[in-house]
């Protein structure tokens, strides 16, 4: 009967035959990559690979799975609303003691319907008109937002996309936003525009395309960091650019050189000198545009300036498109191979533009019956995250309250835990929260000082994941403001 | 002695949870804190052996049951071989469909044989035997998917009903499922009864053939696997209203058949957040469905 593949699992006696990557009977043990192995419990090995979940040898080590964090244990609210098989939200107030103050660790799993994703793509393609629908799987889940230096900007989700349109548009939306910050890839068009993959922590994917860096600057910035390093080399050099198009002869770093006028005659609106605006339309080609010749943005040479010989090069803001050219006897540009200056030139570009990345930031709003099970007066605990007398996480990650009334806060999703993410059919999103304060100061905003138990009180093992924690986060129970300070 | 064992109170203090290999209890009783006390020791001393027992017939248990063959030793297994019996004839059943339930209610008998209580359940894995002394009541919530729990509706048990069990199937569940239902509740007269009912109306629910469902051999899941050859599902997709409706009437003439023969109470039918309620019209059962309400944050 066994499989060739299949291990067979001895911690009891039902003796399991189990395939790599499924977890037997139990869902306790499964075998990863021929190895047995404890996974946690109720969650299957698939998942648990595939979203990095801590998986432990089995025998010999258990005491890795009991066993505390170094430095202390912070209990996130991953998992916290979902006591199967009670079904009820069931917050845990848990108590540490840090560097001698009694703190409180208010955890919950919050249900957002009011949330979203910002998403940050780092290119200069085109991926589609600003304020355009984006959609998943033909549904529309976002639009096409303000961009920023080197990135466009989506804006996913949100009450209208989860709640406010069909069910399939719900959960559609739903199911985006929970891959997204869970760390999946999720493919997006945009209307009248781009096909992107987007991955937190990736470089996009626009239109088949891995984008692999950011420009360092538009064609204009380019010029004037490099024209030193052209000059001598070459006699004219353009970087093409969706945005400013540099022209080094006409340029204020070409002239500072000195470097003589060439004749050429751009296509586009001159901004200012050397500074072209739409030499083309918008693309995924050449430095953002829809250009496949660089050629194509160039009218002809003018005959009394420019002269036979002529070196011209022509170059993307982020050097991954790049030509030579020479002017033959009727001033026509010839291509020709790079001098090895040239392309030393072009690589530096290159090197000077970052790696390009998706980055994913979850905004949500803790609505008042979320903060009304903190505390039996909710505006109290507003006030007291204002005062920074209480800290605000998510999954132990840091956060960023947004200024202003209620408590509406981001996280980079890449900084919480795997898998810190679920979903509510309604559609809307479960995304961990948790309140850190002095245990003082939770009796003082009225709350339920009554549930506050022990760390220890949890047991191990009782559903409980460790994970470690990010060292780029602060420990979230480092000591918060000192209410006594003031 | 069962050094596997494990034995714990849930932190709240009130219940106790028991883990032995795939089995997992939370078992809460309802009484003076002397009778909880025996309630619990009793279910202890009962729980130590009951894998074991099980493992020594696990053969003959995961074979499709046989009214004229081997019949199991153990008084679980029994209580499993009773459970799938009435559906032996006519389908592919092994034992094994009903020892969540058997196991429920084997350990809520040795705690009310131990002690008089109010009240008490045995919850093995959502499949739950409960105990109600007259003029006490239970509100089950139940719940479509475990992966992401919220309540789609309640059943109200009273103790002058005849429903001692309750159980949920589903192919999101632990167990294997032939169907593409969400999930399945019954209420039965015994645990190993819904158990069985579950298993067989959940695997009802279905569209053969249809494209946007996912299936897989089971043996190529798990070797050892009862269900051997048989398609099991592994995924669904957005189905439209009109399949939606398709399966869930599949499911519901099943469950139909099963009412009109005494063998379950009533069920709640949940196929991507639609939901058939089925009860017999002239019953005091109270079981509701709740979509769409939601608690929002």
């Amino acid at each position: 009967m066994p499989d060739d593949d299949a291990i067979r699992c001895d911690a009891c006696p039902v003796l399991c035959y189990i395939k790599p990557g499924r977890a037997g009977a139990c869902d306790r043990y499964a075998n990863h990559d021929g190895q047995l192995v404890r996974v946690d419990p109720h969650v299957v090995l698939d998942k648990a690979l595939s979203r990095g979940a801590s998986v432990v040898p089995f025998l010999g080590r258990e005491q890795d799975w009991d066993g505390n964090i170094v430095g202390g244990t912070f209990v996130t609210a991953i998992g916290a609303g979902t006591t199967y098989p009670d079904y009820k939200p069931a917050p845990f107030i848990i108590s540490s003691e840090v560097i001698g103050v009694d703190m409180v660790t208010v955890v919950t799993e919050g249900i957002f319907s009011y949330c979203g994703v910002k998403l940050k793509v780092d290119t200069d393609r085109y991926l589609g008109p600003e304020q355009n629908a984006v959609r998943a799987q033909g549904e529309p889940v976002g639009h096409v937002t303000t961009s920023e230096y080197g990135s466009q900007m989506l804006s996913l989700g949100g009450v209208r996309h989860l709640t406010g349109g069909s069910r399939h548009e719900g959960n559609v939306t739903c199911e985006t936003l929970l891959n997204l910050c869970n760390g999946k890839a999720v493919e997006l068009k945009v209307d009248e525009g781009a096909t992107v993959v987007v991955q937190a922590g990736k470089p996009p994917i626009v239109n088949e395309v891995l984008e692999d860096r950011m420009r360092v600057g538009c064609g204009s910035a380019t010029i004037g960091m490099f024209a030193k390093q052209w000059f001598g080399k070459v006699d004219e050099v353009v970087v093409v650019d969706d945005h400013i198009t540099g022209v080094l002869s006409e340029h204020q770093a070409g002239k500072l050189l000195g470097v003589p006028e060439t004749g050429i005659q751009m296509k586009g609106r001159r901004s200012t000198p050397g500074r072209y605006f739409q030499v083309a339309d918008p693309g995924t080609k050449w430095g953002g545009t829809n250009i496949e010749d660089p050629l194509s943005i160039l009218q002809s040479f003018n005959r009394k300036k420019a002269w036979p010989g002529l070196r011209l090069l022509m170059v993307s803001t982020t050097g991954e498109h790049y030509a030579y050219f020479e002017l033959n006897d009727e001033l026509k540009p010839v291509e020709k191979e790079l001098s090895a200056a040239l392309r030393e030139s072009v690589a530096r570009i290159k090197e000077n533009c970052e790696p390009a990345l998706c980055t994913v930031l979850f905004m949500a709003g803790a609505g008042g019956s979320l903060r009304a099970g903190v505390t039996e007066n909710p505006v109290r605990l507003t006030r007291s995250v204002r005062d920074a007398l209480t800290r605000v996480t998510s999954g132990g990650a840091p956060v960023y309250i947004w200024p202003g009334g209620g408590i509406t806060f981001m996280v980079d999703v890449s900084r919480m835990p795997e898998n810190a993410f679920g979903y509510v059919p309604t559609p809307a999103l479960v995304a961990p929260i948790e309140f850190t304060l002095k245990l003082d100061d939770y009796k003082n905003l009225g709350g339920y000082t009554d549930h506050v138990r022990p760390l220890s009180s949890i047991v191990p093992g009782e559903g409980r994941r460790h994970v470690s924690p990010r060292p780029e986060n602060p420990w979230p129970l480092a000591a918060t403001k000192q209410n006594t300070e003031s | 002695m069962n050094t596997r064992m494990q034995v714990k109170l849930l932190t709240d203090g009130r219940r106790l949870h028991l883990h032995d290999g795939p089995i997992d209890l939370i078992i809460e009783a309802f009484g003076e804190m002397h009778q909880i006390d025996a309630a619990y020791r009793a279910a202890v001393r009962r729980f130590a052996t009951v894998l074991d027992e099980l493992c020594s017939e696990l053969s003959l248990l995961r074979r499709p049951y046989d009214a004229g063959g081997p019949q199991p030793g153990g008084t679980v297994a029994q209580r499993m071989a009773a459970a799938v019996a009435p559906y032996a004839t006519q389908t592919f059943i092994t034992p094994m469909a009903a020892v969540a339930g058997a196991v429920a209610e084997e350990i809520l008998e040795a705690m009310t044989s131990a002690v008089d209580l109010d009240r008490a359940y045995v919850n093995d894995g959502g499949d739950i035997a409960i105990h109600l002394r007259p003029g006490q009541r239970f509100v089950v919530g139940m719940v479509e998917r475990p992966d992401r729990p919220s309540l789609f509706g309640s059943a109200k048990l009273n103790a002058d009903q005849p429903v001692r069990g309750i159980a949920t199937s589903g192919w999101h569940g632990r167990s294997f499922s032939l169907g593409i239902a969400d999930a399945v509740t019954v209420l039965a007269d015994r645990a190993a009864m819904a158990d069985a009912a579950a298993t067989i109306i959940a695997n009802a629910v279905d569209l053969p053939g249809h494209p946007l469902i996912t299936r897989v051999r089971a043996r190529d899941l798990a070797p050892d696997s009862d269900l051997g050859d048989r398609l099991v599902t592994q995924g669904v997709r957005d189905l439209d209203d009109s399949d939606i409706s398709a399966a869930l009437d599949a499911g519901s003439a099943m469950a139909e058949s099963l009412l009109s023969a005494g063998l379950i109470r009533a069920t709640a039918l949940c196929l991507q957040q639609q939901t058939r309620l089925i009860t017999q019209t002239n019953t005091k059962l109270k079981i509701t469905s709740s979509h769409g309400s939601l608690v929002h944050a």
